[in-house]
This record gives C-alpha cells, structure tokens and sequence, in this order.
C-alpha cells in the first residue's frame, strides 16, 4: 500500500515536473518577450533625461513620473496639475468611449442579423465583416480621407441632392477621427458580439413574446443579460486599440489636437525628452489594464449569476 | 604541386572576398523619398561599389539609431539644425571636404556656415526654406508674411495648414514678435504662446502635406518648405510661395560620414561626387530643392533654374537665418508651449 502511494506521489512529482518543462519555453516567452521589454520602458521612466533625446544611464530622477501629472508653471514656476496632459487623457479616453459606444450601436444589430440567418448563410456574412482587414490600415485610412474631404465623396453627393448647399467641414476634425475609428474597429465589434449572439436560444424570446413582453423589453431583460460576455469582450476589443490609436488620429485628426499616442511620439521624438515618454507609456498600459480588471470583474459576476 | 595551388587559390579567394566587399559597399542614411536612384547608379557605375539606403524621418529618430548602434551606416544626412549635436556627441568623422578635390565647386555662401565652420565634416545635400504656400485667387494680398499663420486674413481663416515642425513654427513665432532664434525671454514666450493658441482655431490642421491636398482645395495656404511649394505650384499654378519678412528658417541637410562607417573610403568618394556640378543638379532634379554647388544651375531644368521658391529675391536674402538646435533648457519650454499649443 504505502509503496503504491510512493509510486503516485512520484508520478504526481514527474506530471509537475514535466508541467513546468512543457510550459517553460512559453514563460520564457513571455518574460523575454513581454515583461523583460516592459520593464526596460520602466527603468528608462525613472532616469534623468539625456540632453538631446534618451537618457542618463544609471542617474535616477522621478521628474518623468512628475511631469505626467504636474507642471511648473513656464511663468511664475508654480506647481499645478498639468492641464495640458490630463486634456489630452481625457481627449483620449472620451474618444475611445464614444468609439466603443458607436460600435456597439451599429455592431449589435449587424451580430444579430448575421446571428438569425440560416446556418450555412453565416459563413458568408462574417467573411465579408473581415474584409476590410486584407488591406492594410494606412490605405484604408487614406481611402476615408477621400469621402470625408470638402469636395470629397460625400460632400459632393450631399450637394447634388440638395441636402447642403457648401460643403461641411469633415476632414481634420474629431468627427472624422470618431468615424475613422468607428470604421476601422466595428468588426472587432461584431465578431465576439456574434459568438455570443449564435449561442443564444431564440426560443427564449420567443417566450418572452408569449408573455407580452415587448421588443424594447425582449431586448434589455432577456437578450442583452445573456450575451453580456459578448458586449463586454467586443467592448474591451474596441476600447483598448482605440485608446493608443495613433494613425487614425494623425491621418483625419489633422494633428491639431494630440490623443495620448500622439503625445508619447512627441516626447521621443521632438520633445526630446524620454523618461516621460516612458512614464506616459506605462500609465496608457496602466489605463489598459484597469480596464481589463473592470472586464474579468464584470464577466465573472455575469458567470455567476448564470452559472 | 597541384594541391598547393588549389590550397593557395582558395586562401586567394577567401582573402580576396573579404576586402573586394568591403571595398565594393556603400551604406547611406537619409531621409525618405530624398535621394535620385539615377545618381546612385552613376555613383555605382563611377567606382563599381554597390550601394544602399535606408529611410529615416526626422532628425531625432536618425540620431537615436545611429547612437543605439549595431547598424553599418556610412554616411548620414543631418539637418544644420542639428549637426552640432552629431557633432558634439562625436558621432562624425572629420573627413576634411575642404580639401577635397571637387570643393572648388562649392558656392562660398554655404563655406562658413555656424553648424560646420570651413566645412570640415560635411557637404550640402539640399537646402532649402520654411514659408508661406498662398493660393492666390483666394487671398491676393501679400504672400510675404508670417501674418498669414498667426493673424490670417478672413478669407484664408480654416483653410490653412501648418507643418508640425515645432522648432519651425516657434521660430517663426518668435521671429513674429521681433525675438531671437532659441529666446528665453519670458514675456516674448508668453505672447508667442498666447498667439499660437489663439491663433490655432483657424488653422484646418497640422500636418505633413500632399500635392493633392492643395490641388484638391482642402488648403488654400500652409506653412510649407520651398521644394514643397514648387512641386505643388507645378502642378497647379494657382499657389504662390512667400518668404515671411518677419524673419524665417533656413535649413540645409548635409552629408557626413559617421565615426563608426565601415566603407569609410567610399564615403568620402560620395561626398567628393556630389560636389560635382552635374551630380549636384540630378539631386536637385528629384526633390527640387537647391543644392549649394556653383555650375550645377547648367544642368537644370528650365523650371527650376529661376524658380522663385530656389532663388531667394533679393529683398528677403537677409530675413532668412540657418536655426539652430536650441540648448536642453530652452527645448523644454518650446515643448511645453507645443504640448499647449496641441492639448
């Protein structure tokens, strides 16, 4: 008896032991190749800045992390808030808001129609939702600027049907960079909105209809609670890229006001001055992040509820 | 016998494959879409080396790759801007243009230039102007002013395009108010800042522009470079270039040979070429800008030979300057006035 247990305690040891050896060349990777580069942006963060770009190796300084948040006044040297950043953070974090928000208003449906076709008619549907990712980001950044300029796509089509007699101003403003962003990250929208969607049982509506409950009511009590996953994951999907998008912005933006990527190119490059770089590098993942535990948080309540 | 000669034969070719590389490669550094593929070939042809050329966009970028290291680039082409800190950080070598052989061509205005006295590292690539692209049939008044950026006109109001160049346009601002390149004096900062904030709301963006852009109507003026300007007025006569009496930048991109060059031979056999009036005018023929080598003139085309954009009037020669990198602690206030400016 004992000597059987010996032999399974010993197994138990190896299954561990070779646990640890299948799995180690993916912990290598993803020390090496995800927190080791993670942790070099850090360390650039608390060094003193170099003269003209990068840093002084080894002369430690907190004035990057400083900077993130406060300013000395460049007039009477007074400390405050810095204005400037906390803008462009919320700038930022508006525009990804609302991204996500549009996303999801023109992604739900699209799910939920691709959802209700016929099996073998999905196929074809979500294949056509990935299309637009064959071409490269940068081209299709160019092709909107070509509908969205004054005598663009659709301004020319506005004013031949009479429904504007100049054209709007669409290029280089913050709706183009919302409608640049809506375009480019929808399908990352309804991909996960449609896993859920095509789990769920349509008879439960169909119950629901039978005791009267109307579409708004189907809608809000029994659709939306079950594929909460799928809104939460497309959402996250949607909110992440949006937040550190840097083309986008750049491209229909006109470069007159600054999204936190933006910033942190200024920084490397023209502002020369690195560890706060670094710092606003590290506090857009630190965004990120939050972000995420607010997901897993609301995911798992959701499981628990209907586990 | 016959194995010693194969022996010696094959030491031969392996001794002969090491130099005949090195000697045959030539690895330059510049800036993207810059550089006329028909002098490479010529260059190539001349003196049966091969060479290559990677892409960079800004100074900034170039000068941290090159520190990082571990790339073999030969030659690079910096911006007189900052040439003094490739210069100070002792990242070129001193190949002494100056008593080269094709030097005797280079125009004595670009000589004793601030960034490389006497011309000891470098040769002029191209160089050329920041000002003032005008569409004429919609402002007729004077192009010749940084006015149209900072106080512009009713008709030009959000059809404008600023490059974002922050040295160039606080430059230009400064200079607007009567101040020195690199100022630290507090209460002309304040009104360039107070200016440039005010006066963004009627820029339509700013960004790094197109022909198309203009011929297209989505700008009617911009803050653009002279070779900028000429391609666009080429293409579409209606635009005017204007060089701002206030005060604008001068810049000249130059090509210096890094300490660490690998083919450093051949680096200073291009830089010797390139100073040769005919090579000199096919660099022009790409980019449009002017190269600062007398005689090249001859060998240009029609439309740039007297361009307006390339020959500076006579009026504004001495409104232009060569700017300079300023020091770090004046960096930091231009950026923070830039990150005001953009927040």
């Amino acid at each position: 008896m004992a000597q059987a247990q010996d032999i399974i305690r010993a197994a138990a040891r190896r299954d561990i032991r070779n646990r640890w050896w299948l799995s180690s060349p993916a912990l290598a990777i993803i020390f090496l190749a995800a927190i080791g580069p993670l942790f070099v942006v850090v360390l650039y963060s608390v060094m003193e800045k170099g003269s003209y770009g990068d840093v002084k190796y080894w002369q430690f300084s907190g004035q990057g992390w400083f900077e993130v948040l406060f300013e000395r006044d460049m007039f009477d040297n007074t400390v405050s808030l810095a204005d400037a950043h906390l803008s462009i953070l919320w700038r930022s974090v508006k525009l990804a808001a609302i991204t996500t928000v549009v996303t999801l208003i023109l992604g739900f449906p699209t799910a939920y129609f691709i959802a209700t076709r016929p099996r073998h008619r999905r196929d074809l549907w979500l294949f056509l939702i990935t299309i637009p990712f064959w071409t490269n980001l940068l081209i299709r950044t160019f092709a909107i600027q070509e509908v969205f300029r004054n005598e663009g796509l659709l301004n020319v089509v506005l004013m031949k049907v009479g429904l504007i007699d100049k054209p709007i101003q669409i290029m280089f403003t913050d709706a183009a960079i919302l409608l640049g962003m809506g375009y480019v990250y929808l399908p990352l929208m309804v991909l996960p909105l449609y896993a859920s969607l095509e789990k769920f049982d349509f008879r439960l509506a169909e119950a629901a209809a039978d005791l009267y409950a109307g579409g708004f009511r189907i809608l809000s009590r029994v659709i939306v609670p079950i594929v909460r996953p799928g809104i939460i994951a497309g959402s996250i999907l949607v909110f992440i890229p949006s937040l550190g998008s840097y083309v986008t912005p750049r491209l229909l933006g006109g470069g007159k006001s600054l999204m936190l990527g933006n910033l942190i190119e200024l920084q490397f490059g023209q502002g020369r001055n690195w560890p706060l770089g670094a710092a606003l590098s590290i506090s857009l993942t630190a965004i990120v992040m939050l972000s995420l535990l607010v997901y897993v948080r609301a995911s798992s309540k959701t499981e628990v509820r209907h586990g | 016998m016959r194995t010693h000669l194969t022996a010696a034969s094959g030491l031969a070719l392996i001794a002969s494959l090491g130099p005949a590389q090195a000697e045959g490669v030539l690895n330059i550094f510049n800036w993207g879409d810059y550089t006329n593929p028909e002098l490479i070939t010529k260059f190539e042809e001349t003196y049966d080396v091969k060479v290559t050329i990677t892409d960079f966009d800004s100074n900034d970028t170039a000068l941290a790759k090159v520190r990082q290291g571990g790339n073999d680039f030969d030659i690079v082409v910096p911006t007189s801007s900052s040439m003094p800190i490739w210069i100070e950080e002792g990242l070129l070598q001193e190949t002494r243009p100056d008593q080269m052989e094709n030097f005797k061509n280079m125009d004595p205005r670009w000589v004793d230039v601030p960034f490389d006295p006497g011309r000891h590292y470098s040769v002029p690539w191209q160089w050329g102007t920041t000002g003032v692209t005008v569409n004429k049939d919609v402002y007729a008044g004077d192009p010749n002013t940084s006015a149209i950026f900072f106080d512009p006109p009713e008709e030009l109001v959000g059809k404008i395009n600023i490059v974002p160049e922050m040295n160039d346009v606080v430059y230009l601002a400064v200079k607007y108010f009567g101040g020195e390149n690199c100022t630290s004096d507090m209460d002309l900062l304040r009104k360039v800042r107070d200016k440039l904030v005010e006066a963004r709301p009627k820029w339509v963006s700013m960004d790094y522009t197109n022909i198309d852009r203009f011929t297209a109507n989505d700008y009617a003026a911009a803050m653009n470079w002279s070779g900028g300007s000429l391609r666009i007025r080429l293409a579409d006569p209606r635009f005017v270039y204007g060089y701002p009496k206030e005060g604008y930048p001068i810049w000249m991109d130059n090509v210096a040979v890094l300490k660490s060059a690998p083919n450093a031979e051949n680096a200073k056999l291009f830089q010797n070429f390139i100073m040769d009036p005919e090579n000199a005018a096919l660099i022009s023929a790409y980019a449009r800008y002017a190269n600062g080598i007398v005689g090249s003139e001859a060998f240009m085309s029609e439309d740039m030979r007297d361009a307006p954009e390339i020959v500076i009037p006579a009026e504004f020669v001495d409104k232009g300057e060569f700017t300079q990198a300023c020091s770090p602690e004046v960096n930091e206030l231009y950026t923070k006035i830039w990150t005001d400016l953009l927040k």
